[in-house]
């Protein structure tokens, strides 16, 4: 029974690396691009849902968390000649810093007061980092392309014997960093510390009188999150070969939190169609109408729309199907 | 000294419009519990349909106002009853996104039906100043708070005075047993989604003249309105106009004394005023704190 248990999910995921791995031979360069940042939302959604969806504690404010990756990665490189790669673990360390340090003010803050505070912090974000101007280069941002540092950027690489193009070298790198980061967090959820988080969601009162440290485990949720998010933000800055005060506003954060509902809150399946639609709404909505305003009102519309016909999220929608498909 | 009252009366002026906003932000929350993002849309909104009505079909100011106010309630109303209610099931989060929905569509609709150009909305009151003990007010400032002050009266008479008043307090402090005695529950909750949307629609009214009309006006008023509102103590009405006033005084003066704060970093400022009052005191200056039951 252990057995089976833990079997199902690894050959679901042995079943999506492979899917992940030769999707690049369908597809155009440019879809390759578009689905490089499906694996960077994915990575940030993995980490908000370890602290959204597992511990309970609402953020409005990862993509703020994600700025901090992604100046990480552009102020290293720009400044300091370090290869892009490299900075991405420089990058998860800092926001995982940033973020446990975050974790312990947040403490005192629940529920829809934590999400208050934390929207507060994104949306102060992009003033902060032009105010700090001669460290971030201000609202003109920092640009990283063609830089020597930006692999693959100028001209194809060499990766196991295939030459990558820029768009391809970007999808490798986003979905095995987002590969890898799923299987950590599967993990860490499954055993102790998994049970640990459910418990501080489900009831902080009852878990703390069965001898789960509330303090350890939020900041620890916190900074794990938040190194997630900081990856996510490192790789964006990658991707984009640009960062500015608005390439991480407000917006995003609010999107990110989107893709967690409409994944499903404490499941890390569900989380992969909540990339897909975090990315692809903006696109089908500018497909559907092109008139000003018309993209933003069918996005809001389809939200709406899915939370009355999937309130559990697609990860809700699939465990339905299952009891269904038991009886 | 004349410049420093003179910033405190600009400060008021803007307080009460953050105050109204903020209101409308506690009487959501009071009686459903929940943060609504899309208020500031909403807003903009009922701001677009006065400008409308007095701009493209020549309506003078003041009816224009009265049927901007039902409009809005009437709004409110609906989209607590189609959208907000059947969503209030389960996590917290569903109705959060909800809104988030809401906020998206209608900032579309916005633009959609108005276009995105900035609109000259007109005022009521004129700009002219008149001379108080040596400092200059002008009467559109005036107004603005003399406005708010008398919203905020009669929805204070109303919930302390009125049957219906009475009724929406016990829907929001305890549904169960006000059910029990037979309150109309979901109706009061509605009632206050349309008291909010009006409150909203009276701040944008206000705020449009002075800072011009486009789609994300409101937005980025909601932001102070969340600090007013936590200032004060999120389910306290009193403290939402207290907080709404503090913040605008206190910001405009920091504004124009601080150099470091300047213009750039006063929306900064605002938020790290939400943060602070959330680390000090979560309560707010007026809110009671929170007891939890095992």
């Amino acid at each position: 029974m252990r057995h089976s248990r833990a079997l199902a999910p690894i050959a679901a995921f042995v079943g999506l690396a492979v899917i992940v791995a030769v999707l690049p031979s369908f597809v155009s360069a440019f879809r390759a691009q578009q689905l490089a940042y499906v694996g960077i939302y994915l990575t940030a959604l993995i980490g908000l849902n370890i602290l959204t969806g597992y511990t309970g504690q609402i953020s409005l404010g990862h993509g703020a968390f994600m700025a901090i990756g992604g100046y990480t990665t552009a102020i290293l490189m720009t400044e300091h000649g370090v290869k892009d790669l490299w900075t991405i673990p420089v990058a998860a360390v800092v926001t995982g810093v940033v973020g446990f340090l975050f974790g312990i003010p947040a403490l005192r803050l629940s529920g829809l007061y934590l999400a208050l505070a934390t929207f507060a912090i994104a949306v102060s974000m992009p003033a902060v980092i032009k105010r700090f101007e001669g460290f971030t280069g201000g609202g003109g941002g920092l640009n990283l392309f063609g830089l020597p540092e930006l692999t693959a950027s100028l001209e194809p690489v060499t990766v196991l014997g295939h030459e990558l193009t820029f768009n391809d070298w970007l999808y490798y790198l986003c979905w095995t960093v987002a590969l890898v980061g799923y299987v950590i967090a599967w993990l860490m959820l499954r055993g102790r510390t998994g049970r640990a988080l459910r418990a501080v969601r489900d009831s902080e009162s009852a878990a703390q009188s069965s001898g789960v440290s509330l303090r350890s485990y939020k900041t620890l949720a916190f900074g794990v999150s938040a190194a997630y998010a900081g990856v996510a933000g490192s790789l964006f800055a990658i991707a984009t070969t640009f960062v500015n005060p608005d390439t991480f506003p407000i917006a995003l954060s609010i999107l990110l939190l989107v893709g967690v509902v409409v994944g499903g809150l404490g499941s890390l399946v569900g989380l992969i169609a909540g990339a897909v639609f975090i990315q692809f709404l903006p696109i089908w909505s500018q497909q559907v109408s092109k008139s000003p305003g018309a993209p933003a009102v069918v996005s809001g519309v389809v939200l709406i729309a899915l939370m009355f016909v999937l309130p559990m999220g697609v990860a809700g929608l699939a465990a339905r199907l299952r009891t269904l498909t038991k009886r | 000294m004349a410049d420093f009252w003179q910033q405190v009366v600009a400060g008021l002026a803007s307080g009460s419009i953050y105050a109204s906003l903020a209101l409308a932000l506690v009487l959501i929350h009071r009686a459903t519990g929940v943060i609504n993002f899309a208020q500031g849309e909403m807003a903009t909104f009922s701001t677009y349909i006065a400008w409308a009505l007095t701009t493209n079909h020549g309506w003078s100011y003041w009816p224009a106002f009265a049927v901007t106010l039902l409009a809005s309630f009437a709004g409110g109303v609906a989209i607590h009853q189609g959208i907000i209610r059947p969503n209030e099931k389960g996590s917290v989060l569903r109705v959060v996104i909800v809104t988030i929905g809401l906020l998206l569509a209608l900032n579309g609709l916005v633009t959609l039906i108005w276009s995105g150009e900035v609109r000259a909305m007109q005022s009521p009151f004129p700009t002219r100043t008149i001379d108080i003990a040596g400092v200059a007010i002008s009467i559109q400032d005036i107004g603005t708070i003399g406005v708010v002050l008398a919203t905020v009266v009669v929805l204070w008479a109303l919930f302390q005075y009125t049957k219906v008043g009475l009724a929406m307090r016990a829907a929001a402090v305890n549904p169960a047993e006000a059910r029990l005695v037979g309150v109309r529950v979901t109706w009061m909750l509605s009632l206050g989604w349309g008291l909010a949307a009006v409150l909203g629609a009276i701040s944008g009214m206000l705020a449009a003249p002075s800072l011009f009309l486009d789609p994300n006006l409101m937005a980025a008023l909601l932001i102070y309105a969340f600090a007013a509102a936590v200032l004060g103590g999120i389910d306290s009405p009193i403290g939402a106009v207290v907080g709404g006033l503090t913040l605008g005084v206190g910001l405009n003066l920091i504004g124009s004394y601080v150099d470091f704060v300047g213009a750039d970093l006063r929306l900064p400022a605002a938020l790290a005023v939400i943060l602070v009052v959330l680390l000090v005191k979560p309560s707010g200056i007026f809110g009671k704190s929170e007891v939890k039951r095992v």
